[in-house]
């Protein structure tokens, strides 16, 4: 792996061996002294043009278990707002020597530019880009959900194993979501059936090429299908519209905030609906009472402050991948 | 008026990849053929070994951005006619879309006598629509019309007329002096923000969608405008399947429509736009691979009536970015030959007389520089105007975006091989073009009364 762009980048194999290393990362962030020597003299570059504390924030503490230099350059002017170009900024990445750039940019395809332009030598994570792809938070998910719904009391993480047979609902604005894309490309990889639901106005154009069904109605999918994970996805307050500023139309994408939770919020009596061991997911940060209402999101079936803790041990596995493949783990 | 240039005589060339004959070019006209053609070129003529060469009128494009005045980093009248030269072109028509925009009759004659100055092809000019391309006002057509750049082509190209009122009136008002509304078919609404195709590629690649149905609503209603108020309507680089359905039924209803195709839009898919590239990002956007079978189909039965270019220059800083702060538009006059070569001719869909007609004589009867003393267009007949442009379509060659003529880069054929090459274009006689390189300094068009 010399980049992580996608989820797409993953065949079965290289995900199922992620989540086992991140397992491995898991486990060693039990311990007392948490910090590995791994990526000593290794530096990490943490880009971000676009404001993501947390995502920022986990990205530094993966790197920074690794023993790696972490270096946080918050480039919120870029090309766009005719700041220093994506470019430029890249140079300068290079020119201090960094060995990893994890990447977050409004722009679709930036991490793609940086890794295929010839601009920087290093490996590129993806952080997030525009509506495209945010492949560590589907690993984290894919994560979670194997601690969850695979593992047993013998080995927890579901060691080795993929998410064959699981069935995961993804509810809400699908067109905007990178969280959404990745999971789609990244549950299918591991054998999870996936199903979107949304408003149609919120589903892409060309979305029935994708690996998952798709569906408008959550009632139908929590009835029909007993959801073994289901994801809520956050839903922007500019989507909502009425003051014809939504970006790609001028309109909003729902009537209002209250009709959206009618239809697709995860209340307490569709919690009631789900099966008993189904957890509820939530990349954060929540929109309590539009797409999830406390009672979903404090339950005990909630796993969202969990998959921020797996995300880090996820980062740590990206991160060691990419730039200490070559040598041993020392642990 | 060309009297001082010396004849060419063009041995062995396949007028319209007909039967080999000889040309003789004097006193910037086609002068005689075949024997005759010998038996008069006397000792004083340059003599060109043209065997097998393919030759063609001189290439006239309707659809240029030569940039100046405003942009004269990205290309400057001189650079963009002498690219276009080089890709065989005599005439090119120059859109208005500048800064300051070409919305009155000074600007237009400043654009038309950089062209004339510079000499390597007619350039003539096209009026905006609207003041400032804002399509709110009508900009002062007739005063452009009755210029010296005898402006006849009007467009806002790079916005839509959008407003169906205002369209109407522009159509209606270019009746009085035989002009025609050339409209860049974009609903603005529709497509805020869009940044390529709106269909699986996009979903996937999480670029915002830019519907076929943005471009073919407003053609659509154009079509019916130009049918009620008994006008002439071109439709710009259009660039779907549908849209090609709505010309078809235009024209069978007897609407005064015509409609062009960019070499882009025969060749390139919105595949591309997984590279993220910019170099792929273009207005209208790369459709799929169905509708370029669409444009090609109609281009071949002549629904689409010309290939215009939409030589779209813009300096490295405006493409070397990410694809959503990237400028729209690729350069275009150094290849459209050879991607209509690629993609029409030997596929077997066209002759080379049909690409005489797509990109010579049909665009230049559109853009009404198809009569007088500059005509451009016409066939290769004696007594025309000697605009010739001599092509092997045998070559092979690969772009090499550093080596093209334009003063910008953003060709997205770089490395591509592409088949045939122009070796020779003259302009009334005079070579611009000789053994495919730029034949310098010519000395200025004389007169300019026209």
């Amino acid at each position: 792996m010399r980049h992580l762009l996608s989820a797409a980048d993953l065949d079965r194999d290289a995900a199922v061996h992620l989540l086992d290393t991140a397992a491995q990362m898991a486990a060693t962030q039990e311990r007392e002294i948490k910090k590995l020597p791994t990526l000593r003299g290794k530096t990490v570059v943490n880009l971000f043009f676009e404001d993501s504390t947390r995502t920022r924030i986990s990205f530094e503490t993966a790197a920074k278990r690794l023993s790696a230099d972490v270096i946080n350059f918050s480039a919120k002017g870029s090309s766009v707002s005719k700041g220093e170009s994506l470019k430029d900024t890249a140079l300068t990445l290079q020119a201090m020597g960094a060995d990893a750039v994890v990447v977050r940019h409004q722009a679709s395809g930036a991490p793609h530019r940086l890794a295929h332009s010839g601009w920087v030598g290093s490996a590129v994570v993806n952080a997030g880009d525009g509506t495209h792809q945010h492949p560590t938070q589907a690993l984290l998910d894919a994560f979670t959900m194997r601690r969850h719904l695979v593992g047993t009391q013998a080995d927890p993480d579901g060691t080795g194993r993929d998410l064959a047979g699981l069935k995961v609902a993804i509810v809400g604005d699908v067109l905007h979501s990178r969280v959404a894309r990745s999971n789609v490309q990244l549950l299918h990889t591991l054998g999870a059936q996936v199903t979107l639901v949304a408003p149609p106005t919120l589903v892409p154009v060309g979305a029935h090429t994708w690996t998952c069904r798709t569906s408008y109605h959550l009632d139908e999918v929590i009835a029909d299908q007993q959801p073994d994970a289901i994801m809520m996805l956050r839903v922007q307050r500019e989507r909502m519209g009425g003051d014809g500023s939504a970006a790609g139309g001028g309109t909003g994408f729902f009537p209002s905030p209250l009709e959206y939770t009618r239809a697709y919020g995860l209340d307490a009596r569709r919690l009631a609906m789900l099966p008993d061991h189904a957890i509820v997911m939530h990349p954060g940060p929540m929109n309590r009472g539009l797409e999830i209402s406390a009672d979903a999101a404090d339950s005990p079936r909630a796993v969202i402050v969990e998959q921020v803790a797996n995300g880090v041990a996820v980062r740590m596995a990206v991160l060691y991948l990419l730039l200490a493949k070559e040598k041993e783990t020392t642990r | 008026m060309s009297g001082t240039t010396v004849p060419y005589l063009l041995r062995g060339v396949r007028p319209l990849g007909g039967p080999a004959t000889d040309l003789l070019l004097a006193d910037g006209v086609i002068a005689a053929t075949g024997d005759e053609a010998r038996e008069r070129a006397g000792a004083g003529a340059v003599v060109v070994e043209a065997d097998g060469l393919v030759a063609l009128p001189g290439l006239v494009d309707l659809h240029t951005h030569l940039r100046e005045p405003g942009r004269e980093d990205a290309e400057t009248v001189r650079t963009g006619t002498r690219a276009a030269a080089l890709g065989g072109f005599t005439a090119v028509h120059a859109m208005a879309n500048t800064s300051p925009v070409a919305d009155t009759a000074g600007v237009v004659e400043q654009v038309w006598r950089l062209g004339r100055d510079a000499g390597w092809v007619d350039v003539h000019p096209v009026g905006a629509v609207s003041v400032g391309l804002a399509g709110e006002q009508l900009a002062e057509l007739g005063a452009m019309a009755h210029s010296a750049a005898r402006v006849r082509v009007f467009s806002d190209d790079g916005m839509c007329v959008h407003d169906p009122v205002l369209m109407r009136r522009a159509l209606e008002y270019v009746k009085a002096f035989d002009g025609v509304i050339a409209q860049h078919s974009q609903e603005p609404r529709l497509t805020r923000g869009a940044q390529m195709h709106e269909g699986v590629v996009s979903a996937e690649v999480g670029l915002a969608g830019w519907p076929a149905v943005a471009e073919e609503a407003i053609i659509a209603r154009d079509v019916l405008l130009a049918e009620h108020v008994g006008s002439r309507l071109h439709v710009c680089h259009l660039s779907t399947a549908g849209s090609v359905e709505i010309i078809r039924w235009a024209k069978a209803r007897g609407i005064d429509v015509t409609a062009e195709v960019t070499p882009h839009h025969l060749l390139l898919t919105d595949e591309l736009a997984r590279t993220y590239d910019p170099l792929y990002k273009v207005n209208p956007p790369l459709r799929t691979a169905a509708d370029v079978e669409a444009v090609r189909e109609g281009l071949a039965d002549g629904t689409i009536d010309i290939v215009g270019t939409d030589h779209a220059p813009h300096t490295r800083e405006d493409k070397d970015c990410e694809w959503a702060a990237a400028a729209f538009g690729m350069t275009g006059l150094e290849t459209a030959l050879s991607i209509v070569q690629t993609a029409m001719v030997e596929t077997g869909r066209m002759s080379w007389a049909d690409v005489a007609r797509v990109l010579s004589s049909a665009p230049a009867r559109i853009g009404r520089v198809d009569e007088g003393a500059q005509a451009q267009g016409r066939p290769l007949e004696v007594g025309e105007p000697a605009n010739v442009t001599l092509v092997d379509t045998a070559a092979r060659w690969v772009v090499d975006p550093a080596a093209l003529a334009s003063a910008s880069r953003n060709t997205p054929y770089g490395g591509r091989e592409l088949a045939g090459r122009v070796v020779a274009t003259f302009l009334r006689g005079r070579p611009t073009v000789l053994d495919g390189a730029p034949v310098e300094a010519p000395a200025p068009v004389p007169g300019g009364v026209r």
